[in-house]
């Protein structure tokens, strides 16, 4: 009974949707109040019914329910309690009910503040976010409907695919949804700034702080997606190019690209164009992300396959770029530029040449993710493009960027002068050399990665020198010091919060060039006993154990390493072994550290516990890329802060 | 000021090309079956061959780390020889994803093996489970 009440629920959130977004619209087009009342109404109903639906599938999860199909797939007698939990959203049906939700939060916000603020833009916002919500809601009545039945009901469910039994697995796809769902807030106002013909500055205020939190959870869901590949995939890296990581990057990247451009409309009245399509082709790109991840077109580790949903997706996508073109080409006139570019060497030409390379970047990124499908259509031969072709391509792309970090916000606008140049940049650009030639004379052979150090020291004086500068001047006002250092990041919290973004991805850069430039890897089978070397470890091999856990077996072998100018420790890596899996799923043990970690997995090894084979590397620099997060974090709840007028 | 901007665009996308033309000709993966790759083997050249592990054929010798087997696609088999262990999900009657190149002593010298998950529904099934518990006696004493 209660099943049918969840779908049932849904299907009466469907009807309520589709009529929301109709009064909307029709109170938007005809300004008559009463029928954007009613879409309100509407929108509350349909966040409630979301709201109890999920509670639903929740307490189907924790009552073991399997005669729903989905409970039955995804969760088993033996599944811990937080991974019932999680398990809701651990496969399609529930992680779209998951991502509905939080459309439908996202909904209730825009309606609790923007209501009064935005009376031209609102109702039309409204539409649109109820019309998504819509898309989604049909999904789940029509495609995969999250609580059908199964008969007959089996006695236990197959379980949860181990892999996600992880708490990687509860964070990661929250703040990944609540970023790809976020960009429906900056496109449903794009929208509604063509629907109204006010594509001026109005609607790129009011989606600011929007975007920026869309933006900061996508960057948080693709780290710690990394940070779950790195420590449960057991192979020792971060990210793979994998279509599905690709599908979550190039929103990123264009979002990125988005965040930027904001500027430069905001001060010179240019690109309004370009932002309201880059807003459409970021919002697109996370349809299209959700299309790649859940029609199994093309092969991944993420990938379920559900024929019916591809369909949906790839309709509703070609629906939203059609009727985006649309209403572009019917404002094509509003949307030209009223300043223009005065010099190349300036902050404008900054900025344009980051959007010009992000966007690229997310080119090449779609042109490598659909390559094997467009080359089996065009020649009829399978062929794809691995992780070397877009390291190949996307490396100058970004070190560019790291470089344009440094310049765009200290260069000047219209047209920089020698004298502004010199003034900005003679250090950084100083402090980058004998950054590089230090690094150099330390050892660094690599050219990328003296490149890399070159560059992140380079922007990371730029900021120092921004910073002193500006403490400087309210030294000389007659503050304090601390006063005046946090004055400025509450007062400028937008320039320096961006600052402490910027900070961050260096601070990834680093991670990222140390893991590649640097780690080490070896493997060997060892008889108890025997011992194994690698970067100044020995790694000796003691035995295996089992035990019996509530849903699987554990078979676990115990290293005991010394070196590494620590303490002789014990490593425990292991192989899990579920019963409703064919193979086993690794247990990776690692030992963090800020400048190596080091990283056992257990391979192949003998039923009489005498023989094991062991895969150890040595992955350098890694945890800088989590503490660059941390950073990312910082510098992205700064410039969410609501912005101060200055007081003198 | 305009021709400027015009002239860089286009620098940018050349190089964008050549960087896209170059990586993909680089390292273009070519996705074959034991047929197609028996037909006409190019030394040198990347592929992605997907087969059945044909049963009785895997040599894993542990110490050396070298691991041989043969992929079939009923038609044709091809010699694998890769240096590792065997992944998690790779057995005897089963298929497997290896990259690698056709090497000149007339065999396939893998780089990886890919580990495909199945996200097919299966219920346990009691031959699974006993097969489980067996391996986890057989642990428990590691003397008998």
């Amino acid at each position: 009974m209660i099943p049918e009440l969840g779908q049932g629920m849904l299907l009466v959130a469907l009807g309520l949707a589709l009529w929301g977004a109709g009064t909307a619209a029709a109170g938007a087009a005809t300004r008559r109040p009463a029928l954007v009342a009613s879409a309100q109404h509407a929108a509350l109903s349909v966040f409630a019914l979301l709201t109890l639906a999920f509670a639903l599938l929740t307490y189907a999860f924790l009552a073991f329910d399997f005669s729903v199909r989905y409970v039955a797939t995804n969760t088993n007698l033996g599944t811990p309690f937080y991974y019932r939990i999680t398990g809701v959203w651990g496969a399609l049906e529930g992680s779209i009910i998951l991502w509905s939700w939080m459309l439908g939060l996202y909904t209730v916000i825009l309606l609790v503040r923007q209501r009064e603020r935005a009376r031209e833009l609102y109702p039309w916002a409204l539409a649109v976010m109820l019309a998504v919500l819509a898309f989604f809601l049909s999904v789940m009545t029509i495609a995969a409907p999250p609580f059908a039945r199964l008969s007959p009901v089996p006695v236990n469910g197959r379980g949860l695919n181990p892999l996600l039994e992880d708490t990687g697995m509860i964070t990661h796809p929250i703040a990944l949804y609540l970023g790809f769902t976020g960009f429906t807030v900056p496109f449903a106002f794009a929208v509604a700034a063509l629907a109204t013909g006010r594509v001026g500055d109005a609607w790129l205020g009011l989606t600011r702080r929007w975007s920026i939190t869309a933006w900061y959870f996508l960057s948080l869901g693709l780290l710690i997606g990394g940070w779950w590949s790195y420590h449960v995939l057991g192979w020792g890296g971060y990210w793979a190019w994998d279509p599905v990581e690709n599908a979550a990057f190039m929103p990123w990247l264009t979002g990125t690209a988005f965040l930027h451009s904001v500027m430069i409309q905001e001060r010179r009245r240019m690109l309004k164009l370009w932002n309201v399509a880059l807003v459409i082709l970021t919002f697109s790109l996370t349809l299209f992300g959700t299309f790649l991840t859940r029609s199994g077109i093309i092969a991944s580790v993420h990938a379920f396959t559900q024929g019916a949903v591809g369909v949906f997706f790839l309709t509703f996508l070609a629906l939203v770029v059609l009727v985006s073109l649309g209403l572009l080409a019917w404002r094509w006139d509003a949307l030209g530029a009223q300043g223009e570019l005065d010099s190349v060497v300036s902050r404008e030409s900054a900025f344009l040449l980051n959007n010009v390379f992000l966007v690229a970047a997310a080119f090449t990124v779609f042109f490598g993710t659909v390559f094997p499908l467009v080359s089996e259509a065009a020649r009829g031969v399978k062929v794809s493009v691995g992780a070397p072709f877009f390291n190949q391509v996307n490396v100058p792309l970004f070190l560019a960027l790291v470089f344009l970090m440094g310049v765009g916000p200290l260069i000047a606008w219209r047209r920089a002068s020698r004298e502004n140049l010199r003034r900005n940049f003679l250090w950084p650009v100083t402090v980058g050399t004998v950054a590089a030639a230090a690094g150099w004379a330390l050892g660094i052979r690599s050219a990328l990665a003296a490149l890399a150090l070159a560059l992140t020291t380079f922007v990371a004086a730029t900021i120092a020198l921004d910073f002193t500068r500006a403490t400087r001047a309210r030294l000389r006002a007659g503050e304090r010091l601390l006063p005046a250092m946090g004055g400025l990041l509450r007062f400028h919290n937008r320039r320096y919060g961006g600052f402490v973004v910027h900070l961050g991805i260096l601070v990834i850069v680093a991670g990222v060039t140390g893991s590649q430039a640097w780690s080490v890897q070896t493997e060997a089978t060892l008889q108890v006993g025997e011992t194994t070397g690698l970067g100044g470890y020995r790694i000796r091999f003691d035995g295996l154990d089992s035990r019996e856990e509530s849903n699987h077996v554990r078979v676990w072998g115990t290293f005991t390493v010394t070196g590494g100018g620590s303490r002789p420790t014990v490593m425990q890596p292991s192989k899990k072994f579920y019963p409703q899996e064919t193979s086993p799923i690794a247990g990776v043990d690692y030992r963090v550290g800020l400048v190596e970690d080091l990283y056992l997995v257990l391979g192949d090894f003998t039923r009489d516990g005498r023989q094991a084979t062991v895969k150890v590397q040595v992955n350098r620099l890694v945890t800088w890329i989590w503490i660059g997060g941390a950073v990312l974090t910082l510098g992205a709840a700064l410039a969410l802060l609501p912005e101060r007028r200055r007081m003198a | 000021v305009s021709s400027k901007f015009v002239a860089g665009g286009a620098v940018i996308a050349l190089a964008l090309a050549y960087l896209i033309y170059a990586g993909v000709t680089q390292s273009a993966v070519y996705f074959v079956t034991p047929s197609e790759l028996a037909a006409a083997p190019t030394a040198g050249k990347a592929y992605r061959l997907g087969g059945l592990v044909a049963p009785g054929s895997v040599r894993w010798e542990a110490k050396t780390l070298d691991l041989r087997f043969t992929l079939t696609d009923g038609k044709s088999t091809v010699m694998v020889r890769h240096t590792g262990t065997p992944p998690d999900l790779f057995g005897e009657g089963r298929g497997a994803v290896v990259e690698g190149q056709w090497a000149p002593g007339g065999y396939f010298k893998a780089t990886l093996i890919l580990a495909k998950h199945s996200e097919d529904y299966t219920a346990p099934t009691e031959g699974r489970e006993t097969g489980y518990r067996e391996l986890f006696k057989s642990l428990r004493k590691p003397d008998s």
